[in-house]
């Protein structure tokens, strides 16, 4: 039992804006004063600190096939942060592709409690749920990639729809997935053909679907099975010059199917393709400003070293040939693909210095956040130890000026950020690294204070400097227990994995069994991941 | 009464075939079905009975020999774990825990086959695939230094050269095979064209290639070579839909090493400017990929990890086993689910047999006679269930056949993670 006493709570959820409350915490949840016999609790005099739900992180790469493939790929990587073992915690090393147990460290010492793995195919799975075993002090949920998948597209040419809502159905249990998760729809299986998709209605080679029909008929299913998360997309064309007009057009398309627009800032450039690019935050902020059922995160660059990877093969293969350099390429059977490129991001350099300012604005220019959400794709746009920084830029303007005067002047030129006068207050800064991303992912235990809720709860320091304020809690507490004293952790222990349960009709299983028989590598019973194997774990009912 | 089990994995190469049938009667494997000649006696010889530990040859009783196993790390001030490709990814997580706790260096048989391939891996990455990718799509498979009709009998059959897949409804009539290597072999006899090389040139070979489909004239080429195959196998390269190349200790373990591998990575990512390519190496035991995984997200790196500074380290040629056994360097050895003896050389294996060792292995592969302590493990896949990951990464669940008598790996380092100092 804990009791949090006399700090300035935000709780944006609970419409709780900065005011003074105590809290009271028994069995990892949040309760009632009442329920608790206050001379056995365990007290902590918070006054004058910033109180707020744990952070949670709506995409991130954290563990998995590609990740791990990053670690193999970068031991310089390993020498940007190597963490000595200690009496109760484990040594670690990486900074950009930090080790599991490095990981979970050093989330959880930055006030995170919940963070999701943005994307692992099915078929790898099993890797991902290993890995996620390893990493403490998280509660943590798989995003499954489907839009290249060979069921599903067979299931779209055939007019099979309750065919496919049944196989994504069954294809969740399978992996004890969280959400969905589509990446660059058909570009993946053409890139197999040393191809890609351009435009919605380029076709998928061998199948004779388009982009479009995936991912209107993925975003249905996502509304059937009623799962938790709303389909979560990466779209067409990343990175490319003038993609934020496939963005948009991508993101009318999904409207209705209250779409997830994953790292935006890399799907946001305008201009003429092949042409250096302008920051398109503009045009990608005037439509998520006027549709009410698109949400995105941002995907920030910070300037330094970063690990590219996603499943996106044909993104990264382009990537690699303007940068040279080290490359990963994974296809995988029936399912999905995966590439890997380091980079470094400078402030120097005017196409990087885009990228950031395309991030900040979109940020700056999206009125509502609930609608925008905190992430640098870790470890794409640079690893997630850079949020507090983030946040200091989106809550100091003199700081965010003296940054941008750093970029190189091509990047400057008519940049629309100096001019941009908002300043996120402490209550917004709660929504988009917390409130916003919980609701998103429809986990009604997190992201708020209220009774009954998770005790995830973050205890900061004010500071002026906002970056150290939020780069060091004075206290983080996960599941009722304190894990994090003055931004060092305390205690280890086991998170959650959370995956969902949608309903589903199981006489597909025979027709998926065929699939099996023809078309993979593994035997069809040899495929499911049983509970008992993924560690602690909680089911999320689809309803 | 028989009991009948299907979709068993095979543990004992990298190719985990997981369509096995297994017949059990009596506690005993009677019937397998499906399995390469290797498989079969992997499971026809597997005896489940309880057997003792022993201490200097002496048995003895689990509670004497866990301490003793502990007693001798404790003491230690440089040990060395080595092994584990052969344990579940449960067991190698388990070791790699062990490893921090008491500062050891911790190695994988990966460290006497393909660790040059992770070498190359960081020096400029890789273009690779799902075995399922190869049966599906490849028009054109290379095999280098490789001879998998013997190391891995299945694999033509049920991943490359004979699988019928999506762009291959004809199997082997879909296909063109290529073997690369310095002798005729029982696999070069099924290819289509057999690229016989001199010892040594691996390497030259690779960057006449390079520079061949590139366009590139070539005078007086390599030494011994024909120099009209290797033009062809450019073309066939260049042309190709989706090829792959299969590579073994032929080019990991030959002169060159890491560079041939580097090499190879980098004529295959190059080819992808042209056409589609992959390379894959030919993992040997079942779960040696599993231990480049686990060893890599616990550690950030894949194999020879020294953990004796408090913070972890990789060092080919430091903290490789046979080297820290042929420098003397270490002072103890943990010897999990592998026989260093069959594949050290003799300075290495010496020293082991002079330090305090303690071996974990299935019954009928602990050594006594190097070993001071044997702990006598069940074995995944049979008797104890897990995870392993096939050569091309993919994971596996290990099913067991049987209920298990002996501990388990992960069972017996718990318990000795349990009771060493820190």
């Amino acid at each position: 039992m804990i009791g949090i006493k006399g700090g300035t709570v935000y709780d944006p959820l609970k419409g709780v804006e900065g005011h003074v409350q105590d809290l009271w915490i028994k069995n990892g949840k949040v309760v009632s004063p009442e329920d608790v016999d206050k001379n056995a609790a365990q007290i902590i005099d918070a006054s004058g600190k910033i109180i707020m739900p744990g952070g949670v992180d709506i995409h991130s790469h954290i563990a998995g096939a590609k990740v791990n493939s990053g670690r193999k790929l970068c031991p310089e990587d390993s020498l940007r942060l190597l963490r000595p073992r200690e009496k109760n915690a484990r040594s670690g090393s990486g900074y950009t592709v930090p080790s599991t147990h490095l990981t979970g460290y050093l989330y959880s010492e930055m006030g995170y409690t919940t963070v999701m793995e943005a994307a692992a195919a099915p078929l790898v799975a099993r890797h991902t749920h290993e890995e996620l075993e390893d990493i403490p002090n998280l509660d943590k949920g798989i995003f499954i990639t489907m839009g290249n998948n060979h069921f599903i597209m067979k299931c779209i040419r055939d007019g099979e729809y309750n065919k496919a809502r049944d196989y994504v159905g069954w294809l969740i249990k399978a992996t004890k997935g969280f959400a969905i998760k589509i990446v660059n729809p058909g570009g993946l299986e053409n890139w197999k053909y040393g191809k890609n998709v351009h435009s919605l209605d380029d076709e998928v080679i061998g199948f004779g679907v388009t982009p479009r029909q995936i991912l209107t008929t993925l975003g249905k299913i996502n509304q059937e099975l009623k799962l938790p998360h709303p389909i979560h997309v990466h779209g067409l064309a990343l990175g490319r010059t003038g993609n934020v007009d496939t963005t948009i057009e991508t993101m009318a398309l999904m409207d209705e199917f209250n779409a997830h627009f994953c790292h935006v800032q890399f799907m946001g450039y305008d201009g003429q393709y092949g042409k250096f690019p302008r920051s398109g935050a503009q045009k990608l902020a005037r439509f998520i400003n006027e549709r009410s059922g698109i949400t995105v995160d941002v995907g920030q660059i910070i300037f330094g070293p970063a690990t590219t990877m996603t499943s996106d093969g044909p993104a990264q293969f382009s990537l690699h040939s303007k940068v040279g350099g080290k490359w990963v390429n994974d296809d995988l059977e029936s399912e999905s693909g995966g590439g890997i490129v380091p980079l470094t991001f400078k402030c120097n350099n005017p196409l990087h210095g885009i990228m950031w300012l395309t991030g900040l604005e979109t940020f700056l220019l999206v009125d509502d956040p609930w609608k925008v959400y905190l992430t640098t794709d870790h470890p794409n746009a640079g690893p997630f130890l850079g949020y507090p920084e983030v946040i200091r830029l989106l809550m100091d303007k003199e700081y965010r000026n003296q940054e941008f005067e750093k970029l190189h002047p091509k990047a400057k030129k008519n940049a629309l950020l100096p001019a941009l006068e908002r300043e996120y207050t402490l209550d917004e800064i709660a929504i988009i690294t917390r409130s916003g991303p919980a609701q998103r992912l429809g986990l009604k235990n997190k992201g708020h204070l209220g009774m009954g809720a998770d005790a995830d709860i973050t205890i900061y320091s004010p500071k002026n400097n906002k970056e150290e304020m939020f780069a060091h809690p004075a206290w983080v507490i996960k599941d009722g227990e304190v894990v994090v004293i003055d931004g060092k952790m305390v205690l280890e222990q086991p998170g959650r994995t959370l995956y969902a349960n949608p309903k589903y009709d199981s006489a597909i299983e025979d027709d998926i069994r065929a699939h099996f028989a023809e078309s993979y590598t593994i035997a069809f019973d040899n495929y499911p991941i049983q509970t008992e194997h993924i560690g602690l774990c909680e089911k999320i009912d689809c309803e | 009464m028989s009991q009948v089990f299907q979709n068993i994995v095979c543990k004992f190469c990298g190719c985990l075939c997981d369509d096995i049938t297994i017949e059990v009667e009596d506690a005993r494997i009677k019937k397998v079905k499906k399995a390469c000649v290797s498989g079969r006696g992997y499971f026809l010889d597997y005896d489940p009975s309880d057997v003792k530990p022993m201490i200097d040859g002496q048995e003895v009783e689990w509670d004497e020999a866990i301490a003793a196993a502990v007693d001798i790390l404790d003491r230690a001030d440089s040990p060395l774990i080595y092994g584990l490709s052969s344990t579940s990814s449960e067991g190698q997580r388990k070791a790699a825990k062990l490893a921090d706790r008491i500062g050891a260096t911790i190695d994988s048989t990966s460290s006497v086959c393909h660790f040059p391939t992770s070498q190359a891996f960081q020096a400029v990455g890789e273009a690779t695939c799902t075995l399922g990718e190869v049966k599906d799509r490849a028009d054109l498979m290379v095999f280098w230094g490789c001879n998998p009709m013997i190391a891995h009998p299945r694999h033509f059959a049920r991943y490359s050269a004979n699988a019928k897949g999506m762009l291959t409804k004809n199997g082997r009539k879909d296909r063109t095979v290529v073997v690369v290597d310095v002798r005729p072999t029982k696999t070069s006899k099924l290819a289509d064209h057999f690229l016989q090389i001199k010892p040594g040139t691996d390497y030259e070979v690779m960057t006449t290639l390079r520079a061949l489909i590139h366009g590139k004239k070539i005078g007086k080429g390599v030494e011994g070579v024909d120099m009209q195959q290797v033009e062809q196998l450019a073309d066939l390269m260049k042309s190709c839909r989706y090829g792959v190349t299969f590579f073994g200790m032929g080019l990991t373990m030959s002169p060159g090493r890491a560079y041939n591998i580097a090499e190879l990575f980098t004529l295959v990512a190059e080819l992808n400017k042209f056409t589609r390519f992959s390379a894959m190496p030919m993992r040997g035991h079942g779960n040696v990929a599993g231990a480049d995984q686990v060893l890599a997200w616990l550690s950030g790196y894949p194999t020879a990890v020294s953990m004796a500074c408090g913070v972890p380290k990789m060092g080919p040629g430091e903290f490789t086993s046979v080297d820290m056994l042929a420098n003397k360097e270490a002072d103890a050895a943990l010897i999990i689910a592998s026989n260093p003896a069959a594949h050290f050389p003799q300075a290495a294996v010496k020293h082991l047999k002079s330090i305090p060792s303690i071996h974990i292995a299935p019954a009928g592969e602990c050594l006594p006679d190097i070993a001071n302590v044997i702990l006598p493990t069940a074995c995944c896949g049979i008797d104890a269930p897990g995870t392993a990951y096939r050569m091309d990464n993919v994971p596996l669940r290990l099913q067991t056949v049987m209920p298990n008598i002996r501990p388990t790996d992960e069972e017996i380092l718990s318990r000795i993670i349990k009771a060493v100092k820190q």
